[in-house]
């Protein structure tokens, strides 16, 4: 970069406006940015410095976890009364947005510590030739990150597109159905929740899923899925594949809120679509940009 | 990709090239319910069967099944005993097995399991507790102490038996019969309905399901008794009773041709009907279970004992000769019930929700549901037999008056 020092009469129009700095100035201010930064990064923030006020008074309500050091992500919950019978959430998947990188896959498996080999969310890869055969993998659930071509495919692929894979929270969800303890529930706000302490392992509801969302964890040999991260939402905060996604394509909210992204989306002219609308399940999942090959 | 799967789908329809990629859903790979499960709905349908014969003497006065009647309520009780064994093998947390009964789902089908088995059991129970209350009678007379006061039990406290009160047990069993004929549909009808519900499978999904496993039910435990009978006459140097056998084998022969009507009844209605899913379906019966199904299910252990029953029907044969046919179309039935049972409930699994691929079953040697543990809880039903044997007399010419 060339700094350069101007005449006082040079002409300051707003176009050209150039910074009066000297390169001594300069340097100094780059090398204590640069430390300033540094320093922050070292000391780790106090709450109060984030300003969050909403924060502050979660320390003092019962129903939220003193603990949490996160600012809120979904509005109107941390400081509010939890009315449970009142809530509408959403899920909602852009599949033209997701680049198949698989953070979410591995922030869900961080966050539940997932075994290997079970998924709560993958990623699937689909890709089309020119002669309109369509080929499709998952190679572990995603996890890695589509970092490499498929080189198996014989003819040039014409379009390839990436689609995340969830619970879908379905509002006549069968795992609820065919459960005989009631180990898995749909809670009044809507989320299809497991009872791991009462699941007798059965596997009736990994057979009655029509998305195989579920599976016997190898530990527990309990069932297991996705609860769209039911205690992130309680507490304010996105659902951790929502929160790592870097593209906007998994976007969660509440539908009580106008300004979410997913009322306005879901309100909104644009087309929306569920998986397997067939099977009469009524999923709270919902596509944009879904295309006929995905099942 | 494989050349020749990659030439294959350039013939195929659009419906068939979804398979192209062979895709099955990650958490699709395991098979959840596997021999436990294809044991379950076995062992309950030989109950199912044997309690038919049963049924078909005590209640429908069918004389000629009298040499087996009181054996099939034996049978049927081994077995019984044992139905939940798989079960418990195949749960994760067997430990936790009662709180199908303690905190029961009403909206779950599988719910019903505990109550459905109970008061089978307990039908069951009463019934051969009927049957032989004149032998317990006669051995609680010669027991002393502690075994005294079980015979006391097991006899209803009452050593009456004259033919007023024999005459009074024979209408309590008659009602206890008629009584579990309904139970026993519902029982095994109950386990096609756990498949027969879930609509994710499509090879599964279908009210024809507790149809099929009910006929199926009554073809294996007709067939069970018709092969213990022969095996343990003849070990004991005994005469097999002809006539009854004939008998057996009409009986076997109504429901076979029903059980096996119904099931290629439902693989024509898929492939008929072409509903979603129907090429998933089609490529399942021809291609990982195309040995299973058609050669060993339909061709070798239908056709073949359909062959052999039509002959056994129209043709005079010897006594003799008709008893060694008879053994050999039971065994063989008894093996397609059960390769039937395998294609169900293993094979429906194979086909990955994707509707894009299959997967592949692995049987263990030495796992909890493993082939070992299958082949030791097909032991236990008999080793109850023989026990039983020791106390209820099978056969009715080893006691004299009473109820037969």
């Amino acid at each position: 970069m060339i700094i350069k020092d101007f005449p006082p009469n040079q002409d300051c129009s707003h176009e050209n406006f150039p910074p009066s700095i000297d390169k001594r100035d300069f340097i100094k201010k780059v090398l204590k940015g640069t430390i300033a930064g540094s320093l922050f990064l070292v000391f780790p923030m106090d709450i109060s410095s984030v300003g969050s006020t909403a924060v502050k008074n979660s320390e003092t309500t019962n129903n939220i976890d003193p603990t949490i050091k996160l600012p809120e992500e979904i509005p109107e919950i941390r400081d509010r009364q939890y009315d449970i019978h009142k809530q509408n959430f959403a899920f909602i998947v852009d599949i033209t947005r997701c680049i198949g990188c698989g953070s979410c896959c591995v922030a869900d498996k961080r966050e539940y510590n997932v075994p290997d080999g079970n998924y709560r969310t993958w990623v699937e890869r689909y890709i089309k030739d020119f002669d309109d055969q369509v080929y499709v993998d998952c190679p572990n659930g995603g996890l890695d990150g589509y970092q490499k071509p498929r080189t198996d495919i014989p003819l040039n692929a014409r379009d390839t597109f990436f689609v995340p894979k969830l619970c879908n929270m379905c509002r006549e969800a069968p795992c609820v159905q065919v459960c005989p303890v009631g180990a898995t529930f749909t809670s009044p706000d809507g989320f299809i929740l497991m009872d791991s302490d009462r699941c007798v392992g059965c596997a009736y509801c990994i057979q009655a899923c029509p998305y195989s969302a579920r599976f016997l964890n190898p530990i527990t040999k309990t069932a297991e899925k996705c609860t769209w991260c039911y205690h992130r939402v309680r507490k304010g905060l996105l659902p951790a594949c929502v929160e790592v996604c870097p593209t906007g394509a998994r976007k969660f909210g509440s539908l009580n809120d106008e300004n979410s992204e997913v009322y306005k989306i879901l309100k909104g002219p644009g087309v929306l679509t569920v998986l397997k609308q067939s099977m009469g399940t009524l999923p709270a999942l919902y596509y944009m940009g879904q295309r006929l090959e995905v099942v | 990709m494989n050349p020749t799967l990659y030439e294959a789908s350039q013939n195929l329809s659009h419906g068939a090239s979804m398979l192209i990629s062979n895709y099955v859903f990650p958490n699709d790979l395991h098979v959840h319910w596997s021999m436990m499960i294809v044991l379950y709905p076995y062992i309950t349908g030989l109950v199912d069967g044997a309690f038919i014969i049963a049924a078909l003497y005590y209640l429908f006065d069918v004389k000629s099944l009298k040499p087996i009647a009181r054996f099939s309520l034996l049978f049927a009780f081994a077995f019984l005993c044992c139905a939940t064994l798989p079960l418990l093998l195949h749960l994760g947390r067997p430990e936790r097995n009662f709180n199908m009964l303690l905190t029961p789902s009403p909206s779950s089908a599988m719910a019903g399991f505990g109550y459905i088995y109970a008061v089978s059991m307990g039908v069951l129970s009463f019934i051969v507790l009927f049957v032989y209350r004149p032998d317990l009678v006669e051995r609680g007379k010669n027991a002393k102490g502690f075994m005294k006061l079980i015979y006391r039990a097991l006899t209803f406290d009452s050593a009456d038996l004259s033919e007023k009160a024999l005459a009074l047990d024979g209408k309590i069993i008659r009602f206890l019969v008629g009584l579990g004929i309904p139970v026993a549909a519902v029982l095994h009808g109950y386990v096609g309905f756990i498949f027969g519900g879930v609509k994710a499978n499509p090879t599964w999904s279908t009210p024809l399901m507790p149809v099929i496993f009910l006929f199926s039910a009554c073809v294996s435990g007709i067939s069970a008794i018709i092969i213990a009978y022969i095996i343990i006459r003849k070990i004991g140097g005994r005469s097999v009773d002809s006539d009854c056998i004939r008998t057996c084998i009409k009986t076997l022969t109504v429901f076979f041709i029903l059980a096996f009507s119904f099931e290629m009844l439902e693989v024509f209605s898929h492939s008929y009907l072409k509903t979603g899913y129907h090429h998933m379906v089609e490529g399942l019966l021809n291609g990982p279970l195309a040995s299973s199904f058609w050669l060993w299910q339909v061709k070798i252990c239908s056709v073949v004992p359909l062959i052999l029953l039509g002959c056994m029907a129209f043709i005079t044969l010897k006594d003799s000769i008709y008893t060694f046919i008879a053994g050999i179309v039971s065994c063989i039935l008894l093996l397609q019930v059960f390769i039937m049972r395998w294609n169900v409930v293993i094979g429906g699994q194979l086909m990955s929700k994707s509707a894009r691929g299959y997967t592949v079953f692995h049987t263990e040697w030495f796992d909890k549901e493993g082939i070992v543990a299958v082949i030791i809880i097909m032991l236990i039903p008999f080793m109850i037999l023989f026990v039983l044997g020791k106390i209820f007399p099978f056969w009715a010419e080893e006691r004299k008056g009473g109820i037969q």
